[in-house]
Formats: structure tokens, sequence, C-alpha cells
């Protein structure tokens, strides 16, 4: 099983974020779970969102504790939230930022990856919502969930063109973070 | 199966598992974390995909009465909500069971006030336990969709006319994104039929429900609705089975065992928690631990000889109580495991009861653990009878 924890602000997605993946994940043939960290959600206030992906059905209902991988949608969350709790040391954190991994002095085993995940996201769709890049930068980076998939379940939730912008700007960065692998 | 199921909240799982039970009446009032559901529910209603009269109330009590009018006249009902919202209906819910009516209310369960909590417990539908309505409480997202119709089936069967409540653990159950198979409309049709009563409130027959009964005649009242649980004590059981004919899917009738033959520590817990006590099984099953779960699936009819039954092997029992009776030190299911083994010799297994996840308190692996290893302690002559499990020590 795989664990995925998701941290944003309210109102940058993290949930949905955390959806599409399950939705993706399921796609390619695993079962998936995906919930959030079921705060009373405020906008800009620190939240989080969890995924859990198996090979079989996922019947384990807690929290996720200790994740194989994090996604963090935006840089000032790391002086506030420890994003690097629980991480393994064959993990990874993702954090999107225009900085690179050295500038992230935090206490942890897992790799720092580093993507700027805003600029693509003016780039391709025209606003700074950062969440379906990242899950494409996610699927780059852990090579555990096909891009088209993703670009499938973004397509599905947001038809027309701007589930296209989305899936431009999840290709651009999954092949950003795959040729980094 | 897994080319049928698609990944959904739990929600819109449920919501859609209603529109296929095709309910005439639909009266209910948002409420967090009921809120999908019946946010769902009003778009199908206002898109044209239900034939149903939906009914936005301004409160719980409203929400409860309306159907009560509406499910006397003959309708098939539905409502759903949570904590205060259920606790608002309290008065009602006693007139619905008297007055022997087949209402379906999906509960998704979560803490009372004060101090206010939104998140998860069992502590509102424990708090309606003796208000005459059926309790399910169910694991996972599947589950809690598929009971909607098994309880119409239930609910609805002449010799029951009781009203049901499907209860799902808010957030964990209701909010949740995971893959599910949405119930079909044809094997729906087939599984549950019309709902036809023999008494409706109809101007061109008037009669009366919920009248006047005095000394004479109340006590045989209650007595036929303790008659009608014991019925559904038996159907709960059939239609779990039909259910499994039909649609391939089965969680246990009144109960459900897992890894339960052998085990000489067997927990008995409700609701989405015993998924994280299946995994716990298996990991510690893997050492060599011969621990079991008992799924209590029915709290209302409480299957008193089935559980004795299933615990006969048993050399210590653990109950987990997402609620509690404050002044008694225990949950629910502690006080009601203890009291059918009492006039009974079947099982001499003492019971431990621990509460937990209280207000959405988080329940991971190492809590189950924490539990199983005090059960332990019993061998060495150490005995808790009940106690927090999740307790933190700096604010305790």
């Amino acid at each position: 099983m795989k664990e995925i924890r998701i941290h944003g602000r309210g109102g940058q997605g993290s949930v949905t974020a955390a959806e599409l993946l399950a939705v993706a994940a399921f796609e390619d043939g695993k079962f998936s779970q995906a919930f959030p960290a079921f705060g009373v959600e405020r906008r800009g206030a620190p939240v989080m969102a969890f995924v859990r992906l198996d090979e079989k059905p996922i019947r384990l209902r807690s929290q996720i504790y200790e994740p194989d991988y994090v996604i963090v949608q935006d840089a000032t969350l790391v002086d506030v939230v420890d994003v690097a709790r629980g991480t393994k040391p064959d993990g990874f954190i993702l954090i999107n930022t225009e900085k690179s991994p050295e500038h992230f002095k935090m206490v942890t085993k897992a790799t720092i990856k580093t993507l700027d995940a805003t600029k693509l996201a003016m780039d391709f769709i025209g606003k700074p919502i950062v969440n379906t890049t990242l899950i494409g930068a996610f699927a780059g980076v852990s090579g555990i969930i096909r891009p088209e998939s993703i670009k499938n379940a973004v397509m599905e939730r947001f038809p027309g063109k701007v589930g296209e912008k989305n899936a431009a700007a999840i290709q651009a960065a999954y092949d950003m973070m795959e040729a980094q692998r | 199966m897994r080319h049928r199921m698609v990944v959904v909240e739990g929600s819109y799982a449920v919501a859609h598992a209603v529109k296929v039970c095709k309910p005439n009446v639909i009266s209910a009032y948002p409420i967090t974390p009921q809120t999908h559901i019946v946010e769902d529910l009003s778009q199908f209603a206002a898109d044209g995909e239900m034939n149903c009269e939906y009914m936005n109330v301004e409160s719980e009590f409203s929400a409860i009465s309306a159907l009560i009018g509406a499910s006397a006249a003959g309708a098939r009902t539905y409502t759903s909500t949570t904590s205060q919202g259920l606790a608002l209906m309290h008065e009602a819910l006693f007139n619905a069971s008297g007055m022997r009516l087949p209402i379906v209310m999906t509960v998704v369960n979560r803490a009372l006030s004060a101090p206010i909590n939104i998140w998860n417990d069992q502590q509102d539908s424990i708090s309606q336990r003796d208000t005459g309505w059926i309790q399910l409480y169910a694991e996972d997202v599947q589950e809690s969709a598929d009971m909607t119709p098994q309880l119409y089936k239930i609910a609805e069967d002449e010799d029951i006319l009781l009203p049901a409540m499907a209860c799902m653990d808010g957030f964990i159950l209701s909010h949740v994104y995971e893959p599910v198979i949405l119930l079909e409309q044809s094997l729906t049709d087939e599984f549950l039929p019309d709902y036809s009563p023999e008494f409706v409130l109809d101007p061109k027959n008037p009669m009366s429900f919920g009248a006047f009964a005095d000394p004479s005649t109340y006590t045989e009242f209650r007595y036929k609705q303790e008659k009608a649980m014991g019925v559904a004590l038996k159907r709960i059981e059939e239609v779990a089975i039909e259910f499994s004919e039909k649609y391939g899917r089965y969680y246990g009738g009144l109960l459900d065992g897992y890894m339960l033959e052998d085990a000489e520590i067997v927990i008995m817990a409700m609701g989405s928690v015993i998924g994280t006590i299946k995994d716990t099984i298996d990991m510690l099953r893997k050492e060599g631990e011969r621990v079991g779960l008992l799924k209590v699936r029915s709290f209302r009819p409480f299957p008193a000889d089935e559980i004795r039954k299933a615990l006969k092997n048993a050399k210590v029992v653990i109950t987990l109580d997402k609620n509690i009776s404050v002044g008694k030190n225990e949950g629910a299911l502690c006080t009601e495991v203890k009291a059918c083994m009492y006039n009974n010799r079947d099982v001499l297994a003492p019971v431990i009861g621990f509460m937990l996840g209280h207000g959405g308190r988080d329940i991971p692996i190492s809590t189950i653990v924490k539990m199983i290893n005090k059960a332990k302690l019993v061998e060495k002559g150490i005995f808790i009878e009940s106690e927090f499990a999740d307790l933190r020590e700096d604010l305790a």
C-alpha cells in the first residue's frame, strides 16, 4: 500500500487533488481511497487530504501518519506545518516553489523535490490553481500513476476547455518531473 | 466486479442508492456531515431524475413530521440527518415507530454538543436506541449504500412495519472517495417490491393513526412493536441473503465474524472501525495471536442469541464504543453485550469495554493493539471493567 498526504491551504483544492488521484489510480487498476483531514475548512487555513493506493481493496480507515509521499501546494506551509512528519527514507516530499530542494532544511530522510507549479498553472491554465499541475508532477516523480489516467480524471471532472488546459499543465509537469526521475 | 465500480464520494453512493429505491417523498434539513447526501438528492429531484416530492423544511423536527404524514398516506419516505438534527427529531421518532411507519433514514453519525463538534462518533444514534427504530451500522461506503434497499425491504414487511436507521460514520464514510458499485435500477426494481400498505390515510376511507390509547390498550401497542422487532431479527438475516443472491454482496445479517472460529480474544464493534480492526487482526495473526472480530451490524433489534453463539469459544471479549453513558462509565454495546450473557451460562468470557473515537478522535491500528494487549492482562488476573482507550494523558 502507498500512502499520500497532501498539504494545502483552504481553497487550493487539496481535497479535489486527493479525489482525482483516487479516480486516476483506480483507472490504472489499483484500489484507492481519498479523504480529507476533516477540519473546519476556512479559506487560507492549513488543510490536509489523504490518499491510499493498493493492489487489493482498502479497509484501513485511520488517518495517515507515515506517508510514502507528501505533496505541498504552498511552500509557506513548510514554516507553519511539519510537512515532513512521519516521512520514509525511500519516499519524497514534493513542494510547489520556485526554489531548489536544497533551500528546504527540514528533518527528513525523504527526498525533497520541487517544482514551480504556480508558474506552470499560470502558463497553461491562466490561474494560480496548482492542484492539478501538482498531481501531474506527482505522477512524474513517483511513476505509480499514468499521466493519461490523471488527465482523464481531470477532464471528466472539468469538462471542456478548462479540462483541456488543466490536462496540458498536467502533461508539462509530468514531463518535467519524469525527466528527473 | 471491478469493471462495474466507480470512485465516488460516500454521500453520492448513498444518495444514488436512495434514488433507485424510488421514494415518493423526501424531506430533510441540511446539517454537517449529512449535507452532501441531501444536496445530491435535491439535485436528482430538480433534474427530474427522481419522480419524488422533495420537501425543504425549516428544521429536522419538520422533516420527520412531514414524513410521518406522508408515510401514513402510503408513501415510501426518506430522510437523513445527524447529531443535533437527530436529537431534535427525538420526540417524533417515537411517533413514527408507534404508528408503525416504515420510514428509512440515513444517520450520518456525529458527536453531540456541548462542546460543539462536527466530527464522528455514534452518540447521536445510540441516544435514540429506545425510540423503536431498527438500527444497522455500516462498515464501508458500499454497505452504507446497499443498506438502503435492504432496510426498505425489512421495514416495509407487513409483519414488521417499523422505521429504520442506516447508520454510517460521518466524514469517515460520508466524505471518503472509494470504489463502489452504484446500485443498478433494474436489480433494485427486482429486489425491492412496491410499498403498498394495508392501512393508509385516505379521505375516502377515513381512519386514525396514532390515536388515543388508554391503560387498557397502550401496553399491547408496545408489545406488538417488540414482536415486530423479533420478526425483524429473522428478516434482517434473510434480506441480507436475498441481497447477496441478487447483487453478489454480503456483509453479514445481524452479525459478521472475521477470524472468529479459533479466536481467544474477540473484538466487538460497529461501523467504519471494522476495516481498521480487520487489518489489525491480519497483522497480529501473522505473529500467531488468536484474535478475531465480531462485527455488530444490527444494534436494534439486538441479536442476543446470535451473539452468545458467536462468542462460545471466546476467552476474552472486547467491546468498542464510540459513545458513553455518562454516569455508567461505559458505552452501549458494552452494556448490552454484558447484559445478554448474564442469565446464560453459554459464555463465561469476561467483557472489557473500551470507549474511543469520540468527537472524531482518530482510531489508528496502534489503539486497537493497545486494547488487545490490555485484554491479555486478564489471564494474569488484571481486569479492566471499562475505560477510555484513547485518552490524552496531558488533558486528562
